[in-house]
C-alpha cells in the first residue's frame, strides 16, 4: 500500500511568497489564486459600471452621470469586465488550481503555458480597459485607442486560450492510473469540455478582431469603423458565448451536490452527457442561429419538411444546451433526494447559481425566436445577467468549497450562507425586470430617450437595485474571503468528507500535490477508501 | 492514515503532442473563421464585367494580379516540409541523429522558402493596405498565416535544438513539430484555394 500523506512539504507552500515568486511562479495553485483573485477585482469593477448603466436607465429623459458620447464605451467596459475580467478568470482560475488535484497529478500539464496565459490575459485586459478610459473601445473617439482596444482583446483572448490549453491537456494526459475520462471528477470533466470549447470559439473572435484591427487602422472600409466593433465582435460578450464560460460551473455543481448530499452522484454517465451537450453552444456561438417559427397562418402539416429543416439547426444549437442544463438540475435534485443533504454555503451558492443559469438559458431560447420580437431589446441583457451572475454565484460556492485547498483555511458557513440567498435575490432583481422591459421593447443599447407604456422606471429601478445588491454581495464575499483565508479557521485536509482525490492531500497541498502516484478504481476513490476502512474497523 | 493502492510506473503522457493538437484545432477555427468572413464579403460584393469570365464578383480589384508561381510554390513547399518533418520523426525514432538533423534543417529551409514566397507575393501583388475591404482583409488573413508559419519555424528550431542537444528520448516534441506542419499545410491549402485561386 502506498501512503498518500503529503504533509512533508506543507511548510514550504505556507510561507508568504515574495512578489517575484508570485510573478514567476508556475505552481498551478499560485496561478489559480492569481486568476481567481484578479477575477474578483474585475467582477467588482464590472458591477460598479453595471450599476452606473442601470442607474442611467431609470430616468430615460437626460443623462445623470454619463454623457451621450460615452454610453457605448461604458456599456462595452461593463460587459468586457464581467465576461472576460470576471467570469472567465474565476472559472479558469479555479480549474487551474483544482483540476490537477482532482486528477491525482503532481502539477498542471505545461504549467508555464498556464502562467504565461494568465499574464497575457491580464496584459490584454489591462490594455483594453486602459484604452476605453482613454476614449477608445467600441464607439470611442480616439482612433489610436480604438486600435489599442482591439489589440488588447486579441492579447486577452490569446492568454485565455493558452490557459485553457493547459487545463484541457492536463485532463487528457495527467489523470491518475485507473482514472479513465469518465471516472474523472465532474468538475475536471466540465473543465475539459469548457476548455475545448474556448479553444475552438476564441480563435474565431481573434480572427474577427484581426480583421477589425487592420481595417480600422488602415482603411475603415469594411467593418464600420469604431461602431462596427460591437456589431462584428460583440457576440463574445453575449449569449451563447456565455454558456461556454458557464460549462465548468455545471461541473462544480455536480461535484458539490453529492458531497453535500452525503451520497454518490446519481446517473453519473447521464451527468457526463448533460455537460457534454451544453458544448454544442460553441456552434451556436459562431453561427448566431435564430429562427422564425413557421407555423403562423398555415396548417400544421403543410410543408412540414421545410418547417423541420428551418427548426432543426436552431433546435440543435439553442434548445439542446437548455436540455443539458435541465439535466444537470435534474441529476442534482435526484442526488439530493437520495442523500441526506446538509445546508452548507457551497450547496446554497451552487443550487442558486444553477437555477439562475437555467433561467438565462431558457430565456435565450425565447429570445432567439424572431417572432417573439425581442431582438435588439433589453431582454438580451436580462438573459446575460442571469447567466453571468449565476456563473459567478456558483464560483463563489466553489471558492467556499475548494477554499481549503487554495488557502488552507475555510470560509465560515454561517457567514457565507446569507450571501448565497442575497446572490439569488440580486440575480432575480437584476435579470427578470430587464426581461419584462424587453417585452415592452425597451432598447438594448440606449440609456436615454426611450419610452413605453408601463412602469418603465420601476423595472429599471429594480434592476439597479439588483446590480447594487450583487455589488454589495460581492464586496461582502471578498471581505469575508480575505478575512477567512488570511486569519480564519484552519481547514482540515478533508473538511467536507469529500469523495475525490483533492481531499486526500493536505490543505493547502504541498508544491508537488501528492507524494506518490495512486491507482484509482472508481469515480469516487476517496469515498470508496473511507467505506473500506470503516468496514475493516467495524 | 488513508492509503490507496500503489500505482505502477506512470505512462508516457505526451503533453506536448496533445497541446499541439489542441493548438492546431485552435488554428483551424482561427483561419476557418477568417476564411468564412472572407467568403461572406466576397459573396456580398457587387458584380462586374470580366474580359475573360463574363460577370464576376467585384471583390479583388481587376488591376491586381496574383503571382501564381509563387503561391503554388508555397503550397508545394509546405507539402515538402511535411515530408521533411516526418523524416525527422522517422530518423529520431531510429536514433539516427545525422539524418534527423538533416531533416530538421531541410524542414526549416523549406519553411523559410514559404515565408520568402509569401513576402514576394506581397511585394508583387502591390496591394495597398488602405485601398479598401479586399486590401485590408487580404493582409489580415495572409498576415495571420505568416504568423502561424513563423511560429512553425520557431517550433522546428526548438525541437531541433532539444533533440540535437541530447534529449533524444523525448520524441513527442519531434512528432508534435511534424503535426504542426501538417496542420499548417492543410490550413494553407484552404487559404491558397480561397484567396489565391478562387480570389
Amino acid at each position: 500500500m502506498t501512503s498518500i500523506d503529503t504533509h512533508h512539504a506543507a511548510g514550504t507552500s505556507a510561507a508568504p511568497p515574495a512578489v517575484a515568486a508570485w510573478i514567476t511562479s508556475a505552481d498551478h495553485k499560485q496561478v489559480g489564486r492569481l486568476y481567481a483573485g484578479t477575477g474578483l477585482v474585475g467582477l467588482l469593477g464590472g458591477l460598479v459600471l453595471a450599476v452606473l448603466v442601470a442607474f442611467e436607465r431609470i430616468d430615460a429623459e437626460g443623462y445623470q452621470l454619463l454623457d451621450a458620447n460615452s454610453v457605448a464605451q461604458v456599456l462595452s467596459a461593463a460587459r468586457l469586465l464581467l465576461t472576460f475580467g470576471a467570469v472567465a478568470p474565476l472559472l479558469l482560475g479555479i480549474a487551474v488550481a483544482v483540476v490537477p488535484l482532482q486528477l491525482g497529478a503532481r502539477s498542471l500539464a505545461l504549467p508555464r503555458l498556464a502562467a504565461g496565459g494568465y499574464w497575457m490575459w491580464l496584459t490584454g485586459l489591462g490594455l483594453a480597459v486602459a484604452s476605453i478610459i482613454a476614449n477608445g473601445g467600441p464607439g470611442g473617439g480616439s482612433s489610436d485607442m480604438v486600435d489599442l482596444y482591439v489589440l488588447g482583446t486579441i492579447v486577452m483572448a490569446g492568454g485565455l486560450i493558452m490557459t485553457a490549453t493547459s487545463v484541457a491537456t492536463s485532463v487528457l494526459t495527467s489523470r491518475a492510473p485507473g482514472m479513465g475520462l469518465l471516472r474523472a471528477p465532474m468538475f475536471s470533466w466540465s473543465a475539459l469540455v469548457g476548455s475545448v470549447t474556448l479553444i475552438l470559439a476564441l480563435p474565431v473572435f481573434i480572427g474577427t478582431s484581426i480583421y477589425l484591427y487592420v481595417d480600422h487602422k488602415y482603411a475603415r472600409a469594411a467593418f464600420g469603423g469604431n461602431v462596427g466593433i460591437s456589431d462584428w465582435a460583440g457576440w463574445a460578450l453575449s449569449q451563447p458565448f456565455t454558456y461556454l464560460l458557464a460549462i465548468p460551473a455545471l461541473g462544480m455543481v455536480l461535484d458539490i451536490v453529492p458531497v453535500m448530499g452525503r451520497t454518490k452522484l446519481a446517473q453519473r454517465s447521464a451527468a457526463n452527457v448533460a455537460i457534454g451537450i451544453v458544448s454544442v453552444s460553441v456552434l451556436a456561438t459562431v453561427t448566431q442561429s435564430t429562427v422564425s417559427l413557421p407555423w403562423d397562418g398555415e396548417k400544421f402539416f403543410d410543408n412540414l419538411g421545410d418547417k423541420i429543416a428551418d427548426l432543426l439547426p436552431w433546435g440543435l444549437l439553442t434548445v439542446v444546451p437548455l436540455l443539458g442544463v435541465l439535466g444537470v438540475l435534474g441529476l442534482s435534485g435526484l442526488t439530493l433526494k437520495n442523500g441526506k443533504p446538509r445546508v452548507a454555503a457551497p450547496l446554497v451558492f451552487a443550487m442558486h447559481g444553477l437555477l439562475t443559469i437555467l433561467l438565462g438559458v431558457a430565456a435565450n431560447v425565447l429570445g432567439s425566436i424572431d417572432d417573439a420580437g425581442l431582438r435588439g431589446s433589453i431582454f438580451e441583457a436580462g438573459t446575460y445577467v442571469a447567466i453571468t451572475f449565476g456563473t459567478v454565484t456558483i464560483a463563489f460556492g466553489a471558492l467556499c468549497y475548494w477554499g481549503p485547498k487554495l488557502w488552507g483555511r475555510r470560509i465560515p458557513d454561517k457567514a457565507a450562507l446569507p450571501l448565497g440567498l442575497l446572490a439569488l435575490l440580486a440575480t432575480a432583481l437584476g435579470s427578470i425586470p430587464y426581461m419584462i422591459a424587453g417585452f415592452a421593447d425597451q432598447p438594448a443599447g440606449a440609456l436615454d430617450g426611450f419610452s413605453y407604456e408601463g412602469p418603465q422606471e420601476l423595472w429599471n429601478t429594480l434592476t439597479t437595485a439588483g446590480f447594487a445588491l450583487m455589488l454589495l454581495t460581492t464586496l461582502a464575499f471578498v471581505a469575508l474571503a480575505l478575512k477567512s483565508f488570511t486569519s480564519g479557521e484552519a481547514a482540515g485536509d478533508d473538511p467536507w468528507d469529500g469523495q475525490t482525490l483533492e481531499w486526500a492531500t493536505s490543505s493547502p497541498p504541498p508544491a508537488d500535490n501528492f507524494s506518490d502516484l495512486v491507482v484509482v478504481g472508481s469515480a469516487t476513490p476517496l469515498a470508496d477508501l473511507k467505506s473500506n476502512t470503516n468496514g475493516k474497523d467495524a | 492514515m488513508l492509503a490507496l493502492p500503489p500505482a505502477p510506473q506512470a505512462p508516457a503522457r505526451r503533453q506536448v503532442f496533445v497541446a499541439t493538437s489542441l493548438a492546431a484545432a485552435a488554428g483551424t477555427t482561427l483561419l476557418g473563421g477568417m476564411l468564412a468572413m472572407w467568403l461572406q464579403f466576397r459573396a456580398d460584393a457587387p458584380l462586374r464585367e470580366s474580359a475573360k469570365r463574363g460577370m464576376i464578383k467585384d471583390w479583388m480589384p481587376a488591376k491586381i494580379v496574383v503571382p501564381e508561381v509563387a503561391t503554388n510554390m508555397m503550397l508545394i513547399g509546405l507539402c515538402v516540409v511535411c515530408v521533411m518533418a516526418q523524416w525527422a520523426v522517422y530518423s529520431a525514432k531510429r536514433n539516427d541523429r545525422t539524418h534527423a538533423g538533416l531533416a530538421f534543417g531541410l524542414t526549416a529551409l523549406f519553411g523559410l522558402m514559404v515565408v520568402n514566397a509569401q513576402v514576394y507575393t506581397w511585394t508583387q501583388m502591390g496591394v495597398a493596405v488602405n485601398g479598401g475591404a479586399f486590401h485590408t482583409m487580404f493582409y489580415a488573413i495572409t498576415g495571420t498565416m505568416m504568423v502561424l508559419l513563423v511560429s512553425g519555424l520557431v517550433f522546428t528550431a526548438v525541437a531541433a535544438f532539444r533533440y540535437l542537444g541530447g534529449r533524444t528520448k523525448e520524441l513527442e516534441v519531434v512528432s508534435a513539430n511534424a503535426l504542426y506542419w501538417y496542420f499548417l499545410t492543410a490550413a494553407f491549402t484552404a487559404l491558397w484555394f480561397v484567396v489565391y485561386v478562387q480570389k
